[in-house]
């Protein structure tokens, strides 16, 4: 099976300290330090998995610039098979559309029967899986939890609401969008990265991929970033102030009524 | 009918069936060599390992451990029998090889051992014979009735070894009862009869036989004499078999052991930190990638069970046991490299001999090592199949953001690196004391190397800010790495992280030469280590507590007198400061200068030390335990009468601490960094630091 995984760099936001720039309209990101997208990277751990079972080859692809190459860099070296870089001026601003434009001139370049993506980038909207799917016109399922192949279909089951499945039957190719915890993503260490130092990474632009400049890129971006904010504190907390025992009841009783005990 | 006379002396016998000594002597020998050598195949396979070293330190060891069987003694009771039954055996050594001899050349005495001498040599052996048969009885008795906890085998780690433990037992019995009836017979071959030994066995059954005939008696003892040489080539041949091959084996053994504490083995031996990138596979992932050494280990263990008796993740029911780690390698040798037949395929050893939970459940406190009367290594193999599941990718999740985390941040937490030297900025530590940050514009003769937890977790930076006001009172210019410092990598490096540990490591090392440091000091017994043991061409280092110990026999540091005389001090041995680095009377010595101050010790202290639960990336990982090694400690320290515990570890610190909420024993029991304790008895004799003092209290410390 051809696999083909969206991935994206982000800031880290377990390694990093979040705040507005002075201007209030994006974060600091001078000392950030990034990674790839945590639900991106266990999009990539399935398709390593599902390529190991089934044969083919996986391929991970991001739009972004130079910098982004080290989150591909680290998905080689989690074990796929080859990473390319899309990357041009014109890209540069585009929203979500204008990404999954470029995502789509890049898989019709290729074959692949199934393209993953993560549920949503840490920083992102949660968009451009669901319009690539429509530019492309494959079937599409998000919040993606668990996946089986059958024939040349396959058996996904998606997250819904309280912690329930859902089991789709869907047909390839197709686009899913995986929902973290779908499996437990392999270790990356510094030994693995420093092995696939000197794999060639092709850096692909506008007019390799054919898109048109005029639908890309921030001049066309129908959505834009206006403002960053962080919420103020409120009085959401709760204090309990019972006995340790009274405590721990009180908090299963809670835990339970928000799903997520059974 | 009247059938040919039997012969009447003992060696008309012996010389009638010299042809059959002979074939079975030839037989047993080739049979043994045959075994032993397809039970070295392995070895061959296996990767290197320089142990060549260092040859009259290594004579030192056998003599000690294994000669002087120096550990034995810390079970009192088994370990007696051990070094009677071993005694018995070398002093019997001479007198088997004699009475093999005397099968093929009845006229054979053994050289040295004629005359007087060779008297004194039968009546010690006579005894030798005697104890080593009644040690077998007891130590039957033992096993049957009294079946001690530490033998039992658990079922998810396979049958019981009882029976086997009692045949083996059983022969050497019989051996020795057949050793002592041909003495017997032999020594009633004449008129009058050798004296034997009183009392002991060949005199018992001198007695026994003395009434009898002549020809009776020779029977017996050429009887005796069959049964001593199947019994001996048996037992030779059977002992690669099983937990007996460590009568052959533990010498080498204990003469290849590991000589250095606090060390790791390379990633592989023989090949540099900066070739390392060459090195197509890390770690242990086959049964091959052992070193020989290892194999050697895995057939030395004798399955006395102490390692695990000892372990703290075993009596935390986490899924190891020292025991079966190699109990398991050794049964997966046997499998794949049988005596008889090829080597089967060899198989990955994650989840076909070890499980991943049973691998990362150690926390590398020693305790099995420094018990095991062998010298058998554990942490390296530990650490080399964590290594071999690192480079697989197959780490637990709760491992992984920590791992992250210090390769961008230089910390598990993922903090900024600019914060860490944020502890010493607080304004009230720093009217009392102000930390250098060695930048390069700032130097100090000594370095005080901090590591990530004391930087960075709000409760153990008390311990950062003590050890720098003690430092600071006996005088010493010190300054810290700030910002430039990074993880020690200690635990890195033991949780098979070794490119992750060197990137850590070469950085210090870079920074603490840019300081311009002429020597170290931490308060945290992982970092010094990994200083001390894992770095290259740094500073010499110490432990805070030597630093203070010195200074307390000095005179420097005198203390002023204990208020609260109803609390019972105890010290608890970190693992890294106690057992891998030898220090255990400093902290005590430290502590004894307090005048009032009322100490005990626990049960398990200085070697015998219990695991808090472990440090580094131990904190991260989320273990399958019935019980926290930290409760089982606090417990131990209740037992002892105890309400402080005091230890000098910030790890210990943490996971001591949680342990003492979860026992619900707040408020009965605390837990007290030895730099805190110090810190807060110190007596101040100055103006200036009179005032610090009263500061010191306001912020409390």
């Amino acid at each position: 099976m051809e696999i083909l995984v969206c991935v994206r760099r982000v800031p880290d936001t377990s390694e990093n300290e979040i705040a507005l720039n002075i201007e209030g309209n994006d974060i600091e990101r001078d000392e950030l330090v990034y990674s790839v997208n945590e639900a991106d990277n266990y999009a990539v751990e399935e398709a390593l998995q599902i390529r190991d079972q089934f044969g083919g080859t996986v391929t991970v692809v991001t739009v972004g610039g130079q910098d982004d190459e080290e989150v591909l860099r680290r998905e080689l070296a989690m074990g796929a098979n080859k990473a390319v870089l899309l990357s041009d001026d014109v890209f540069s601003g585009s929203d979500g559309r204008g990404v999954a434009t470029i995502l789509k001139e890049f898989v019709q370049k290729g074959h692949y029967d199934l393209i993953l993506t993560g549920v949503q980038a840490e920083d992102g909207a949660a968009q451009v899986g669901g319009m690539l799917a429509a530019m492309l016109d494959y079937p599409f399922a998000s919040l993606v939890n668990s996946i089986a192949a059958e024939n040349d279909k396959l058996i996904v089951s998606r997250e819904i609401e309280g912690g329930n499945k859902e089991v789709n039957e869907i047909e390839l190719p197709c686009v899913l969008a995986i929902q973290t915890g779908i499996n437990e993503p392999r270790y990356v260490g510094m030994r693995g990265i420093r092995q696939v130092a000197s794999v060639p990474i092709p850096t692909l632009g506008a007019g390799d991929l054919g898109v048109n400049p005029a639908t890309v890129g921030e001049r066309v971006a129908k959505v834009k970033r206006v403002d960053y904010f962080v919420p103020t504190l409120g009085n959401g907390a709760e204090m309990l102030h019972g006995s340790r025992e009274e405590n721990a009841e009180k908090i299963i009783e809670l835990v339970a009524a928000k799903g997520g005990l059974k | 009918m009247i059938g040919p006379s039997l012969p009447t002396h003992l060696h008309e016998w012996l010389g009638m069936a010299r042809s059959l000594c002979l074939t079975v002597h030839v037989l047993g020998i080739l049979c043994f060599v045959y075994i032993v050598a397809k039970r070295l195949v392995p070895l061959v396979r296996a990767e290197r390992d320089l142990r060549f070293d260092h040859p009259l330190t290594r004579m030192g060891r056998v003599f000690k451990f294994w000669l002087g069987q120096w550990r034995h003694p810390r079970y009192k009771f088994a370990g007696t029998i051990h070094i009677l039954i071993f005694s018995g055996f070398i002093l019997l050594a001479a007198r088997a090889f004699f009475v093999l001899i005397v099968g093929v050349n009845q006229d054979f005495v053994m050289p040295g051992l004629s005359g007087r001498v060779g008297q004194l040599y039968d009546i010690v052996t006579d005894y030798a014979a005697t104890v080593v048969f009644l040690c077998m009885v007891i130590a039957t008795v033992r096993r049957l009735v009294f079946k001690p906890a530490r033998y039992a085998v658990p079922a998810k780690y396979g049958k019981g070894r009882t029976a086997d433990a009692i045949f083996l037992l059983g022969l050497i019995a019989i051996l020795m009862v057949a050793d002592s009836l041909f003495a017997a017979s032999h020594s009633l071959q004449g008129r009058p009869a050798e004296e034997l030994a009183i009392l002991s066995l060949p005199w018992m059954l001198q007695i026994a036989l003395a009434s009898s005939s002549l020809v009776t008696i020779s029977a017996s003892g050429f009887a005796a004499y069959l049964i001593h040489e199947l019994a001996f080539y048996f037992l030779l041949c059977y002992r690669p078999f099983g937990i007996q091959f460590h009568v052959e084996t533990s010498l080498f053994s204990i003469y290849f052991a590991k000589l250095e504490r606090g060390t790791l083995k390379p990633v592989r031996w023989g090949i540099s930190d900066e070739h390392l990138d060459q090195v197509k596979s890390f770690g242990v992932k086959r049964f091959e990638d052992f070193t020989w050494k290892h194999m050697l280990d895995f057939y030395s263990c004798a399955d006395c069970g102490r390692c695990a008796d000892n372990c703290p993740a075993n009596a935390a029911g986490r899924p190891l046991a020292p025991r079966f780690l190699t109990i398991k390698a050794r049964d997966y040798a046997f499998q794949h490299y049988p005596v008889f037949g090829r080597a089967n395929n060899s198989k990955p050893l994650i989840g076909n001999v070890y499980s991943e939970d049973e691998i990362w459940s150690c926390t590398t406190c020693g305790a099995c090592e420094e018990e095991c009367p062998l010298l058998i290594e554990y942490i390296d193999k530990l650490v080399d199949l964590r290594r071999g599941m690192i480079d697989d990718g197959n780490v637990p999740q709760s491992l992984q953001r920590p791992m992250k985390a210090l390769e961008s941040r230089g910390n598990p937490y993922g903090k900024l690196e600019k914060k860490r030297g944020d502890w010493t900025k607080s304004p009230e530590f720093r009217n009392n004391c102000n930390v250098k940050i060695l930048d390069g514009k700032r130097n100090a003769d000594t370095l005080y190397f901090v590591d990530s937890i004391t930087s960075y977790d709000d409760r153990m930076q008390s311990i950062g800010r003590s050890t720098s006001r003690i430092l600071d009172h006996i005088g010493e210019d010190f300054g810290v790495l700030g910002p430039a410092e990074k993880d020690s990598g200690h635990d890195v490096r033991r949780f098979g992280e070794e490119m992750l540990f060197l990137a850590l490591r070469d950085h210090n090392i870079d920074a603490v030469k840019a300081s311009g440091a002429k020597r170290i000091v931490t308060a945290d017994p992982h970092a010094y280590n990994a200083l001390r043991h894992d770095y290259k061409d740094v500073p010499p280092v110490e432990h805070i507590s030597q630093v203070m110990a010195r200074e307390v026999k000095a005179g420097k540091i005198r203390f002023t007198q204990i208020a609260n005389e109803e609390k019972v001090f105890v010290y608890h041995d970190p693992c890294y400061l106690g057992r891998h680095n030898q220090v255990y009377d400093d902290p005590r010595t430290v502590l004894d200068a307090i005048p009032g101050l009322k100490r005990i010790e626990m049960t398990r202290s200085r070697d015998r030390s219990f695991c808090c639960g472990g440090g580094g990336l131990m904190l991260f990982y989320e273990p399958k335990e019935e019980q926290r090694m930290g409760v089982l400690r606090v417990r131990m320290a209740a037992e002892a009468g105890a309400n402080v515990i005091v230890t000098a570890c910030p790890f210990c610190l943490v996971n001591l601490e949680d342990a003492v909420k979860v026992t619900g024993m707040e408020g009965k029991m605390s837990v007290i960094d030895l730099t805190e304790l110090v810190d807060q008895y110190i007596m101040r004799e100055s103006c200036a630091e009179t005032q610090k003092l009263e500061q010191t209290a306001t912020c409390g410390g």
